[in-house]
């Protein structure tokens, strides 16, 4: 049999489990053989881990409007270079993606560029203004992946209903920013003993389970004599309380998913002591008990998978003050090393779960089925090497936003290949020896 | 002063995170003598000659400018003033665009007046200079705790022991949250008293209150804050009456506290709103005690800041 690619002495591990060793062809797109055959290209990957391609069901790329911070082209390398060969990125761009015509200008472009596959998230209201629905069944034809207002939040449960209700009749997950304007009443960090002591405003944890609760409840409302079950989505959970929320809804039969960054899962409030910018993020980093309360979701499946809310900004925004900077953490890049190293190597998480949580969890919210490592299954793959060490460094980032609060973590795991559809389109020069360069 | 008595000094002041208590005490001592300073028909010494301060405000205040830059000219350095409106930095020019300009110019310590908190820290990570902190949103505003400590020492001597209560709003005030640091340091107990919607719920170095009484009890001294007109259009307060009834300081009410118990306000005051206007001119007021210990205080905080620097 011959291939394109050649995978020798590769470790299997998809979200199933461990699958031993094998070598892996790639050609036409799929795994063609486990058992090795002649290729073009021949990599010995012995060491390495192979593993469905990530998807990030939360992403902000900004394009368009706001290229400065970022666009397609760096946000979509930057995702290769994560691992992923899938993102999701958020319409709360300059104009805000409400329309059949920019999904489609988006995912063109995304496919010239030919890094990680774009899946638009649509507004769910024209404009994210809370008021008039999106045209969901254009929209969903156009390639929109779910609708959300993220970055705003519905103030209008009666808008949520109808978006659910309506949403529902096209199969669209509809994702939501829960956190009441109200209860935060315009913290900039998690309201608490650092907060007090800072004089910093705070976003108590209650701003979120409040708004979780209230969409719950409508979720649970529009979900009565509704022939197609409403799918709501809660964006970047954060509190122990909000899971609690979740998980009794899920008991009770609610479709809800929902996921957790990378920073919820390893930061807490008490970054913000130093005063720095950096650590500033909505919905804001919580107490050590939020984060265990995370890890424990994240293993049990409450929560399904992993969002990385990538939000790039320009080095100066993020160098004003903390109540004028802006909220945000650039993660794309980071995000397996980090959550593998301080997951599974630190903390003993079981490594088919996390993987499961970044490839077949964000898949089954938005449908997709999911990629298992056997003969004949699309080639969207990653590569991953368990035993590179070596520190974060911002100033080699691919994303536009060359800032990160786990700058000089010492991580492992770090992507190697990114193969989307059996073509490369991220190779580590790591894995050709090299030294990394600054971009 | 000889430059052996100066113990060694943090290079700034940003809060009191890096002080210690005998850091303290001395820095209080320095300010006695320059009281001592002062009191002389000609209030000037030679201490930082050759030395250029500048004071660079992004929020208004007249008279923490004025103190510092007084206290800095006494001491023969020179000032130079920047007062910017905060639209400057929103209009794209950030604090460290500007700090980074006059940092071209030879200063060699910054007073620093932002109305976020952590600009001070932020500050010192760029320009690697002294950087003291004139108030920072409703963070810190480290000096006036010293004059307020300074000034209470010489009322009632040790603050060993001493309870001071602090009332009105807490929540939002940086004079609260730094005396809250400063005077256990000195060992005074501090009581922090305010409507529930103007407290946190927690405020390391102080116990909490929303009852006035409990508060003034056996107090040794009462420090009253300014209340802003606009937490009423914020819905934090019902209305100004209703504060008035509940928590203004009267003559009637500081009769819970001990007798004699001096009143601080560090200012603006408004009369008949935080406390009976007849009051602030009491015998027991201290009012203009803080606003002439200020200016040695200060005088203190840029000596140590600046010439423990030098050496």
């Amino acid at each position: 049999m011959k291939g394109e690619i050649l995978l020798k002495n590769a470790k299997l591990v998809d979200g199933r489990g461990e699958h031993g060793h094998a070598d892996v062809l790639i050609g036409e797109g799929r795994i063609l053989s486990l058992s090795g055959g002649e290729a073009q290209k021949v990599l010995d990957v012995a060491g390495m881990v192979l593993s469905p391609g990530f998807l990030d069901p939360h992403a902000h790329l900004r394009e368009p409007g706001q290229e400065v911070k970022e666009d397609l082209r760096s946000g979509l390398t930057a995702a290769a270079r994560g691992g992923y060969t899938d993102v999701v990125s958020m319409p709360n761009t300059s104009p805000v993606v409400d329309s059949a015509e920019m999904v489609r200008a988006l995912k063109k472009k995304a496919a010239q560029i030919g890094q990680a596959r774009l899946h638009p998230a649509a507004a769910l209201t024209q404009g994210q203004e809370g008021k008039t629905l999106s045209e969901a069944k254009l929209l969903q034809e156009a390639g929109a992946a779910m609708l959300t207002d993220d970055g705003r939040t519905n103030e209008d449960a009666g808008v949520l209903a109808l978006g659910l209700r309506y949403a529902a009749s096209w199969g669209l997950v509809v994702a939501v920013h829960a956190e009441d304007a109200g209860l935060r009443r315009g913290g900039v960090m998690h309201e608490g003993e650092v907060s007090y002591r800072l004089g910093l405003p705070g976003n108590p944890g209650y701003a979120e389970s409040a708004r979780i609760a209230r969409d719950l409840e409508v979720l649970r409302y529009v979900n009565e004599g509704l022939a197609a079950q409403p799918h709501l989505h809660i964006q970047h959970l954060s509190t122990k309380r909000g899971l609690e929320l979740v998980r009794q809804a899920r008991r009770d039969g609610l479709r809800v998913s929902t996921e957790v960054t990378p920073h919820h899962l390893t930061l807490t409030h008490e970054r913000l002591e130093s005063l720095n910018p950096l650590y500033k993020v909505a919905p804001p980093l919580r107490t050590q008990a939020d984060v265990e309360a995370l890890v424990e979701g994240l293993l049990d499946g409450s929560i399904e998978c992993i969002g990385t809310d990538h939000a790039p900004h320009t080095a100066d925004e993020k160098e004003l003050d903390l109540l004028r900077a802006p909220f945000g953490i650039p993660s794309l890049e980071v995000c397996w090393p980090l959550l593998y190293t301080e997951l599974v190597e630190k903390r003993s998480f079981p490594l088919a779960v996390l993987l499961e949580r970044f490839t077949d969890g964000p898949r089954r919210i938005l449908g997709l089925a999911p990629i298992h490592l056997e003969e004949g299954a699309e080639a969207s793959l990653v590569l991953w090497s368990p035993d590179e060490e070596r520190p974060v460094d911002p100033k080699c980032f691919a994303s536009k936003a060359r800032f990160s609060p786990w700058a000089g973590w010492v991580l492992r795991g770090w992507p190697t290949l990114t193969l989307v559809e059996g073509r490369v389109v991220f190779e580590s020069a790591h894995t050709l020896g090299k030294e990394p360069r600054p971009i | 002063m000889s430059e052996s008595a100066v113990p060694s000094f943090p290079k700034h002041l940003l809060d009191f995170r890096d002080w210690s208590p005998v850091q303290v005490e001395s820095l209080l001592e320095t300010a006695q003598m320059m009281q001592e300073v002062l009191a002389r028909p000609v209030k000037k010494v030679p201490a930082l000659t050759g030395f250029t301060v500048a004071t660079v405000f992004f929020e208004p205040s007249t008279r923490t400018r004025i103190s510092f830059e007084l206290a800095a000219r006494r001491m023969s350095a020179d000032v130079v003033s920047f007062v910017g409106a905060v639209s400057s930095t929103t209009k794209g020019e950030t604090y460290r665009d500007t700090l980074r300009t006059l940092d071209q110019m030879g200063i060699d310590a910054y007073i620093l007046r932002t109305d976020a908190a952590g600009v001070p820290h932020q500050a010192h990570g760029w320009l690697k200079k002294p950087i003291i902190n004139a108030g920072d949103g409703w963070r810190a505003h480290p000096t006036q705790a010293l004059l307020d400590a300074f000034t209470l020492r010489e009322k009632l001597g040790s603050l060993e022991g001493k309870k001071i209560a602090i009332v009105g709003d807490i929540l939002h005030s940086r004079v609260a949250r730094s005396n809250a640091e400063l005077l256990p340091m000195l060992g005074a107990h501090v009581v922090a008293c305010g409507p529930a919607t103007l407290l946190p719920a927690q405020l390391p170095g102080a116990t909490l209150t929303t009852n006035l009484k409990e508060a003034l009890q056996e107090a040794d001294a009462v420090m009253v804050l300014r209340l802003q007109k606009e937490r009423m259009d914020k819905g934090l307060l019902p209305s100004l009456p209703e504060y008035i009834a509940a928590y203004q300081i009267t003559q009637g009410r500081l009769g819970w506290a001990r007798p004699e118990a001096p009143l601080l306000h560090p200012g603006p005051m408004n009369r008949d709103v935080e406390l009976e206007g007849t009051l602030a001119d009491a015998p027991r007021s201290l009012v203009e005690r803080q606003v002439a210990n200020g200016q040695a205080v200060r005088m203190a905080v840029l000596y140590h800041v600046l010439v423990g620097k030098r050496n």
